[in-house]
């Protein structure tokens, strides 16, 4: 056990992995980022002494430390998934560090200290000017006081009796939720990342919308205080009691340049009796450059169990960023009459890749899912949709609805559908439509000839092929979506 | 108002204009007929700038300026519009919304403030009236499940909203029958006047009884063997083109 103060090694030091992520970071320096890092970091490696610091560290209960300790034996006889159709050098489980103080953000003094492709993306996507900075870590001033519109914010949702705080916090106030919940959905068993997850978890979300109520905003991790830094290896935790909603807002469109390379979420959505989850995200870690240096490693878990009957839970996602994006939201659809969805746009640019997807498992009688996943390759990425329908046995009278379409943009990159079908109760109706296509030169010549230039038609022509996926997010996130991926997708035809 | 002069295209490497001449002044209705194969569609393709098609040599001038300079999307800010014969779709975009991006380019070309919702919205009924368009095919997608004659007449719904000085006509009338035949000239014929050109493409001569054309010229091989005024399209119609291309064989062979 280690919890001093660690120095950033050298970089000759760093293993081959790791030096993508230096150069990420290194890249960073340049334009003035992290240059007095006050963190208390654990030495690099994982081992038990490890997990009890990091549990200790958040003054866990003793079952929580356990808990924690039982994934990490698990996930040592577990070997890293091989199936995804992405590519990418060995990880070095020894050479992460697994717990970093809550570090303090870089405080710049202006927005002139900010990496200029970062403004102008801002700039572009319309982020005001006093967000700008907070995104970018710049001091910000008196005016923008966003400890206190989370302030009133939390007011409103107390009188609801909703709970919006994260996992450490509810932990020590609502230990019996996250009992009863937690690893329920996604136990430590489920897969290698959620295993590692379990074991180290940092921090994350936790929301509780109690029976009969109607969240009357949309819940977003923007709002909630000390949050602004993501961590590594978040975990979620959605309950929805009956007869309750909650529409839930994760990401931001506006770039994240985390330092670290490996991202392996967990999200947990629990919708009881007549409940309805909404999970929206939109996602744009750091991509990579263009030659496909550096770049995040997104590996997430998210699945959502409908327990009640007729409830609902909805997965939209707008995936832009990560060099490689490897995440399948699912629902299990337990209760009778429950609904399980899953909206995606799934964007790769340059080097990147996506191999995404949804699991629809079907136990109740007369569930319903529907599938529509819009994957765009361009530059030499690649593109996988990844999706398997399960009908089991008693889930009579159910359907599933399943439509994926790619998008080709040139001709060096790949659009490659797993779909996975399996029916055991015969009055199943399972439908399942695809394409793939190249985006139209007679398209864009068409647009061309009414006086619409290149990009402005290709972004055209591209939030069309979305538009089915588009029209669930909230409305402002479908603006913001919109024109994020016209940033994605910026000089990838011409 | 557009000027061509000794004009060479090549389509894959392979010569299909050699050497073509024709002057449009502003008001004047011009028709371009010929065989299949004459390079009717490459001169329309080469005009607004098709970059699969290549210009070896001659130049084109529109209203004094280099149209060969020009990106394909400034050509048609210019005012120059192309009639598609096979108008493309693009899901999920409403032709109003691509309506509204298109008037909006061209205005911001011109200077021109944008539309405000209420007058674009005036406008787009106002245009629809004219040519009988069902107000439904303005929210839909783009000739996306319209007709063949949809599709056409959407073609010069465009062209009424967007107002421009120059418009080609590729092979309008291929696919129409004759009440959408004369639907689709009407409004051509409405939106002629004093300063606009027209150059209509086309194989048959029907179309021409409804948009009567000053000039007709007959393109084959890549040149244009002759040229006459309307009663040249009726004489092709009766006599078809075997008699002009026995004509050429002669003189090439004098």
């Amino acid at each position: 056990m280690n919890d001093s103060v660690e120095e950033l090694k050298p970089q000759e030091e760093l293993s081959e992995d790791m030096k993508v992520l230096d150069d990420l970071t290194s890249s960073e320096y340049k334009w003035g980022f992290v240059t007095d890092i006050e963190s208390e970091t654990a030495a690099k490696g994982l081992n038990e002494d490890v997990i009890r610091m990091i549990s200790s560290k958040k003054n866990e209960p003793e079952w929580m430390t356990e808990w924690r300790l039982k994934a990490f034996r698990y996930w040592k006889k577990m070997e890293e998934p091989k199936w995804p159709n992405v590519h990418y050098p060995k990880i070095d489980f020894q050479d992460i560090s697994y717990y970093s103080a809550p570090k303090k953000k870089p405080v710049l003094n202006s927005l002139d200290e900010v990496d200029p492709e970062l403004l102008r993306t801002f700039e572009k996507l319309g982020i005001p000017l006093e967000e700008q900075k907070l995104l970018s870590g710049v001091a910000v001033d008196a005016v923008f006081d966003s400890v206190s519109v989370a302030t009133t914010f939390k007011e409103t949702l107390n009188e609801k009796g909703i709970i919006f705080c994260s996992i450490s916090e509810a932990l020590k106030e609502h230990p019996e939720l996250i009992k009863k919940y937690l690893g329920s959905v996604v136990p430590y068993t489920d897969n290698f990342y959620a295993a590692l997850n379990a074991a180290v978890f940092s921090d994350g979300s936790f929301v509780f919308i109690p029976k009969g109520v109607r969240c009357p905003m949309e819940l977003s991790t923007y709002f909630r205080i000390n949050s602004q830094e993501t961590g590594q290896f978040e975990r979620t935790l959605i309950i929805a009691e009956d007869d309750s909603y909650v529409s839930y807002l994760e990401g931001c469109t506006a770039p994240i340049r985390d330092t670290n390379q490996l991202h392996a979420a967990v999200v947990e959505l629990i919708a009881l009796e007549n409940a309805e989850i909404k999970y929206s995200t939109v996602q744009n870690w750091y991509p990579g450059d263009k030659e496909g240096k550096g770049g995040i490693y997104n590996f997430v878990t998210k699945r959502g169990a409908c327990r009640g009957r007729h409830s609902k839970i909805s997965w939209t996602q707008v995936e832009t960023g990560s060099a490689i994006t490897w995440k399948y939201p699912s629902c299990i659809l337990q209760g009778d009459y429950s609904v399980g969805e899953f909206y995606s746009v799934a964007v790769t640019n340059n080097y990147q890749q996506a191999d995404t997807g949804t699991k629809m498992i079907h136990i109740g009688r007369n569930t319903k899912s529907t599938i529509v996943s819009k994957g765009i390759s361009a530059g030499k990425s690649n593109n996988s949709y990844r999706g398997l329908v399960r009908i089991g046995k008693n889930a009579e009278g159910a359907r599933n609805y399943t439509q994926c379409d790619s998008m080709l943009m040139g001709d060096r990159c790949g659009a490659h559908t797993f779909p996975y079908i399996e029916v055991e109760n015969e009055s199943a109706k399972v439908e399942h439509e695809a394409s793939t296509s190249k985006i139209g030169e007679d398209q864009i010549f068409y647009l061309n000839q009414r006086g619409i230039g290149t990009e402005d038609a290709v972004n055209m022509i591209v939030n069309g092929f979305c538009k089915e996926v588009f029209k669930e997010l909230p409305m402002e996130f479908a603006v913001e979506a919109q024109k994020l991926l016209a940033i994605s997708l910026e000089g990838s035809v011409g | 108002m557009l000027s061509i002069k000794n004009l060479h295209a090549n389509v894959e490497g392979k010569e299909i204009l050699k050497g073509i001449d024709l002057e449009i002044k502003p008001g004047e209705v011009h028709a371009i007929m010929g065989p299949n194969g004459s390079g009717k569609s490459t001169l329309a393709n080469v005009l607004t700038g098709n970059k699969n098609y290549e210009v070896t040599d001659g130049t084109i001038f529109f209203d004094g300026k280099n149209l060969l300079d020009m990106e394909i999307e400034t050509r048609a800010r210019e005012g120059m519009f192309l009639a598609f014969q096979y108008p493309i779709e693009i899901a999920g975009i409403s032709n109003a919304t691509f309506l509204k991006t298109a008037v909006n380019e061209m205005r911001k070309y011109r200077n021109m403030p944008e539309l405000t919702p209420k007058e674009f919205l005036d406008k787009i009924k106002e245009r629809a009236k004219i040519l009988g368009l069902d107000e439904t095919l303005i929210s839909r997608y783009v000739n996306v499940g319209f007709s063949g004659g949809e599709k056409k007449r959407n073609e010069i719904f465009q062209m009424l909203m967007l107002e421009p000085k120059f418009v080609l006509l590729d092979e309008t009338d291929s696919g129409l029958d004759i009440d959408a035949l004369r639907i689709v000239s009407e409004g051509v014929n409405i939106y002629k006047n004093a300063t606009n050109s027209f150059l209509v493409i086309t194989h048959y001569q029907r179309l021409l009884n409804y948009i009567k054309p000053d000039f007709v010229h007959v393109l084959y091989k890549g040149k244009i063997i002759k040229s006459g005024g309307k009663e040249l399209a009726l004489e092709l119609e009766e006599k078809g083109y075997d008699w002009i291309k026995e004509e050429e064989l002669q003189t090439e062979n004098k």
